[in-house]
């Protein structure tokens, strides 16, 4: 299919696409097996300026959008969904600094995301708040001109390896979610320590740490946008970061599809290639289907959301909900195309069927997903009937 | 410093076939691409440059075609690109390419340092590099396979072989032709794509250098491609395990046999 991509869209997936095939895949299953932190991929990123992409020019960027930031995730994606989450984190880190950061704030900090220098990273859930996230309880009290941030953040992918972290406290805890804000820390601020890397199912090269804070004394400036703000700046966050999740599962949908068709063509039984039988064949047409409409959703999503969009929620939510689901399906088919063989680590599928049910999991669940659309159908409906 | 870098567009050859009933290459429709060895100068120059400052131009002697290759070597990381094209070059053997790409270095003002790739992957000879040094009265290294270090006026490098290297130290300005082992060039970046395509490129025809006619292009060549070719595998050869006096009987007759001698 043709999208149409701009010519500077083109060379994004072109050069996505090239560091997935030559610095990627050689070393996919090895980072996987030895749950190993991609830093030299992640530098390979940053020298071909793949940080630069959602970040605006005046801060070194190349001023594109969630339409270039997710054509650069799909690449990575289909070689490895462990390192696509280690880049795209970092802006997932970043955006609560981009849509409501202060000038100094972006000027302080975009520049070296732009670079690859920094990574970064977004903590929002804690042990007993999930999908629930006003349930939080770390907080942040104001002492003269800093913050002291205590409590504990869990499962915050980049933990210990990012420099900049975005993290949601309790600035006013009567107010319950609306006494929510957002703060940026950076490591190694005093009193700010990382749990021990967690022991995962999948994206096992992604690192997920829990972020602890005691005492932890940050300069009021770091405030993004003004108290009370939190879930504003997380919810407006997630809304730009899911399509990247939708991206994420295109890639590893496509990257599981074009092993099981190259298998499904050689791979004889009953003296022809499996292939030929039928029932592979329309597995492997309902996998490619779902694929390209998971692709041409998530595209236009982009794109609506490029077009500065005011209502995104639902459309964003659409996007994760479906590019999750559709490659948890088609990871788990193709897995079934290659039979026992997928079963094994030798081929890729056994690892991306494992790394693919994050996507059902993080950044809200799928079900929260549709609990989002529904309501904002809800909303949506009732103002056509006034 | 400044550094220059020689390259040339080769057709890919992982995709060229010979013509097995002319001998020829068979180029049609096969893609032009940097020469893979002169990727690992590109990515030394551009190294070096960051570790100490100053400009790295690209030079290539080409059909106009070539200035995508250069527009390539902008994307990785060069500041400058030459292209030494002129009907009159065309045709050029390793000598009179030396010839002429030195004449064009010496109209590019200060340099300090040549890079070039080992060899060609089309032509294989290894020649240009050196004779290059040669033409312009610069000491060289071949076969760089590491740059210990840049001091003011030298820099000491490692010259491959087979078995272990060599540490020269090499006065500047002079020439090096590097080995894969040097390095691992990087892939192209997003900035460096887009600037490529913005980049000028600095044409440097006939009328712009001080050279003689006779020593140009197909004409001014001394040497001539007379045929290209497979090589066909060698045979197992025969041993004899004898007293050496009889076996150098038998070796002299055998060659006579042959009309070898
Ligand atoms: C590998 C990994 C990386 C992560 N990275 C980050 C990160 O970088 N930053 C960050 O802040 N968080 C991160 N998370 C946390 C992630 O966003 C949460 O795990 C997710 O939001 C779900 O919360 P939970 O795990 O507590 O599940 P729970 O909220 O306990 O949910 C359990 C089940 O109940 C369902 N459920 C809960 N509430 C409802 C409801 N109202 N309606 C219907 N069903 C419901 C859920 O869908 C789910 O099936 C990460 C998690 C993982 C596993």
């Amino acid at each position: 299919m043709d999208y149409f991509l701009t010519e500077e869209q083109q060379e994004i997936r072109e050069i996505a696409r090239q560091i997935a095939e030559e610095k990627i895949v050689p070393v996919r299953e090895e980072l996987d097996e030895k749950e190993e932190f991609p830093a030299e991929i992640m530098n390979v990123c940053a020298q071909s300026d793949l940080f630069a992409v959602p970040i605006p020019e005046e801060y070194g960027g190349l001023g594109g959008g969630v339409m270039e930031m997710s054509l650069a995730v799909e690449e990575l994606s289909k070689a490895c969904l462990g390192v696509s989450v280690t880049y795209a984190a970092t802006f997932l880190g970043s955006y609560p600094i981009l849509l409501f950061g202060s000038d100094d704030q972006k000027a302080k900090y975009l520049p070296d995301i732009a670079t690859g220098e920094k990574l970064g990273a977004f903590g929002l859930t804690e042990a007993n708040a999930g999908s629930d996230a006003g349930g939080i309880r770390t907080t942040a009290v104001k002492d003269g001109d800093s913050y002291i941030l205590n409590g504990t953040k869990q499962w915050i992918t980049n933990g210990g390896e990012a420099e900049i972290y975005t993290v949601i406290a309790l600035t006013d805890r009567s107010r319950g979610p609306r006494g929510a804000s957002a703060f940026i820390v950076e490591k190694d601020t005093p009193g700010f320590s990382f749990g021990k890397k967690e022991k995962k199912m999948g994206i096992r090269a992604s690192a997920t740490r829990e972020l602890v804070f005691e005492d932890c004394r940050i300069p009021a400036e770091n405030l993004i946008s003004k108290e009370g703000m939190g879930f504003m700046v997380a919810m407006k966050t997630l809304d730009m970061s899911r399509p990247g999740i939708a991206a994420q599962g295109v890639g590893i949908a496509q990257g599981a599809l074009d092993v099981a068709v190259n298998y499904a063509r050689e791979r004889r039984q009953f003296g022809q290639p499996i292939i030929g039988f039928q029932a592979v064949q329309h597995m492997l047409a309902d996998m490619a289907t779902k694929t390209e409409a998971a692709r041409a959703l998530t595209y236009a999503v982009a794109r609506y959301i490029d077009s500065d969009a005011k209502e995104v929620s639902k459309v964003s939510a659409m996007t994760k909900l479906f590019g999750a689901d559709v490659a948890m399906e088609v990871t788990t088919n193709a897995v079934q195309v290659l039979g026992g063989y997928g079963y094994m680590r030798e081929y890729p599928v056994e690892k991306m069927m494992r790394d693919a049910k994050i996507l059902q999991i993080y950044e809200g669940t799928n079900q929260i997903q549709r609990n989002v659309i529904g309501a904002a159908l809800i909303k949506e409906y009732a103002q056509k009937k006034s | 410093m400044q550094i220059v870098v020689c390259i040339k567009q080769v057709p890919d050859t992982t995709k060229v076939k010979i013509n097995p009933e002319t001998n020829t290459l068979m180029r049609e429709g096969v893609e032009s691409i940097i020469n893979p060895f002169d990727l690992y100068a590109i990515e030394e120059a551009v190294r070096l440059k960051e570790a100490h400052g100053g400009v790295v131009k690209v030079v290539t002697m080409g059909p106009p075609q070539a200035g995508s290759a250069l527009r390539e070597a902008i994307a990785l990381g060069a500041d400058e690109a030459v292209l030494v094209s002129d009907r009159a070059f065309a045709g050029a053997d390793t000598w009179v390419t030396a010839y002429t790409l030195a004449a064009a270095i010496r109209t590019l003002g200060q340099v300090d340092l040549i890079l070039c790739g080992k060899q060609a992957i089309d032509g294989d000879t290894a020649q240009v590099g050196p004779s290059l040094a040669d033409q312009l009265n610069i000491p060289f290294v071949a076969f760089v396979r590491k740059v210990r270090e840049v001091a003011d006026g030298s820099m000491v490098v490692e010259r491959m072989f087979e078995e272990g290297y060599e540490v020269v130290r090499l006065p500047i300005p002079g020439l090096m032709t590097v080995v894969k082992e040097i390095n691992e060039p990087r892939l192209p970046s997003l900035k460096g794509k887009m600037r490529a395509k913005k980049a000028e490129i600095f044409t440097i025809d006939r009328s712009a250098l001080d050279v003689e006619d006779a020593f140009l292009g197909l004409d001014g060549s001394p040497t001539r491609v007379v045929k290209i070719f497979s090589p066909e595998l060698k045979k197992a050869g025969e041993k004899w395990e004898e007293d050496p006096g009889e076996m150098a009987a038998k070796l002299v007759a055998n060659l006579r046999d042959q009309k070898i001698i």
